[in-house]
């Protein structure tokens, strides 16, 4: 359950929405990419009403889901094709994404034989084929090691300063090195929203570990 | 375009799983060629070319289930479904992506099967067309089962469904391997309430010239289809947003 979450995300932006298991991440995604309805309430992706435009927003917005969502049976460009193809854009796009992402020394392999972290890669990529303005990330390194994460970070810096993007994820430290400004959920509620440093300012503490830990847990307790 | 770009992908997908071709083409020819071989050691009017190629030709039909049900369901299961359902495509979209590819695959099936019945000795005629475009309602009829259990079940209760109790369910009471009059009663009665048969007796019909009684059991066959599709329809764009 999400509730009465007011939040304003401007362009060009890196949010990163931190919280524990069940606080309402993955929920506020599906409602603001259009996947769930509000049950009350709205939201606006670039002026466009989640609600009432929803066709409108899904032009603008793109989602690079938890689970690594690629066609397993298709080549890396055919993946990114396909994304291009339901887009609209131009096939010369899927060769730019490529280049982006570095995924050229995989682009003609079967999507299903990539690695853990390679597949994370390609569905960042098939997100950023319709250059959205709007892009969710939903937990992107879930799962890998510290290098392919490491590497997936750098991935998504170069991404900062182009789009609105809106990372979920778990790692404390992937919010802190990554985000221009933080959120903490617990329980369906925004509890904190700010930089790191104005987070550990507003929990008194030093660390950023500690300091979400004292802002999800006085909700938690409350 | 969407359409297009989703149907490009789903026939890649579909091609590229050697199960397809085994199950689509090579199957229903395997039992084509093992019926014919018992016909001709121990004849049986069933077994005649002319009442058992239809019959096989619909039989191979109703793994179209299997394949747009495992579609489906893997795409659903896997979040993939979930990343398109974010981008502009609509349910409409969805569904012709998964329907268009699997029509001329159909279309493929049963010129395959015949064309093997006549190697086998079936005679040439133009009827067989006529049996080719009498099953395309048989086809979309199994492309909507496979639909409505994709959306509902995930990619290995599809398999069990679709791959085994359907083929299963089709064989019996579409009349291809015995005649339903030798069993009679409620059996007959069920069978003949269901398509299967329908598809089956048309194809027959076609390949007989038989065009008095065609229209009835494509008509039969064409409304089945139309109401699985519609609750497929509905299903799937009730699953595609969640409230």
């Amino acid at each position: 359950m999400v509730d009465r979450l007011e939040l304003s995300i401007p362009a060009g932006e890196l949010f990163a929405l931190l919280g524990v298991n069940g606080a309402g991440k993955s929920t506020t995604i599906k409602m603001l990419s259009c996947l769930t309805i509000p049950t009350e309430g709205d939201a606006e992706l670039m002026g466009h009403s989640v609600r009432t435009q929803s066709h409108r927003a899904k032009e603008i917005l793109a989602v690079s889901p938890q689970e690594t969502a690629i066609a397993p049976g298709l080549t890396v460009a055919e993946n990114l094709e396909l994304m291009a193809g339901i887009y609209g854009r131009p096939k010369k796009r899927v060769g730019e994404v490529i280049d982006q992402l570095g995924l050229n020394q995989w682009a003609k392999a079967w999507a299903k034989t990539l690695s853990g972290g390679w597949q994370r890669r390609l569905s960042i990529a098939m997100a950023l084929v319709s250059q959205p303005e709007v892009l969710f990330l939903d937990e992107p390194t879930l799962g890998l090691d510290v290098l392919a994460r490491r590497e997936l970070w750098g991935v998504i810096r170069g991404l900062k300063g182009h789009t609105a993007i809106i990372l979920t994820t778990h790692y404390l430290e992937e919010a802190e090195s990554l985000a221009d400004r933080i959120g903490v959920m617990t329980s369906g509620r925004l509890r904190a929203v700010g930089t790191a440093a104005e987070l550990k300012d507003l929990a008194g503490r030093d660390n950023f570990e500690d300091a979400f830990v004292v802002l999800a847990g006085e909700e938690a307790a409350s | 375009m969407r359409v297009r770009a989703f149907a490009k992908r789903n026939i890649k997908e579909l091609f590229r799983d050697p199960l397809t071709l085994f199950f689509g083409l090579g199957f229903p020819l395997v039992m084509l060629v093992l019926m014919n071989v018992i016909q001709r050691n121990v004849p049986v009017h069933i077994y005649e070319l002319e009442i058992l190629a239809p019959g096989i030709a619909l039989f191979g039909l109703t793994f179209l289930a299997l394949f747009s049900g495992l579609l489906l369901a893997r795409d659903r299961t896997s979040a993939f479904l979930a990343r398109l359902a974010a981008s502009p495509m609509t349910a409409s979209d969805f569904l012709l992506g998964y329907l268009l590819p699997l029509l001329p695959m159909a279309v493929g099936q049963s010129v395959i099967c015949l064309a093997a019945a006549v190697a086998l000795g079936l005679p040439v005629s133009w009827n067989l067309l006529a049996v080719v475009a009498s099953l395309v309602p048989s086809a979309l009829l199994f492309i909507a089962l496979g639909l409505l259990f994709g959306a509902l079940f995930n990619d290995k209760q599809v398999g069990g469904m679709c791959g085994a109790i359907l083929t299963n369910v089709t064989a019996w009471l579409a009349g291809i391997w015995f005649d339903l009059s030798l069993v009679g009663g409620t059996f007959q009665k069920i069978a003949y309430a269901l398509p299967f048969v329908h598809g089956a007796d048309g194809a027959k019909a076609a390949l007989a010239g038989d065009w008095a009684a065609l229209p009835e059991h494509l008509l039969w066959v064409t409304a089945w289809a139309a109401v699985t599709f519609t609750a497929a329809a509905l299903l799937f764009r009730k699953k595609l947003v969640e409230r």
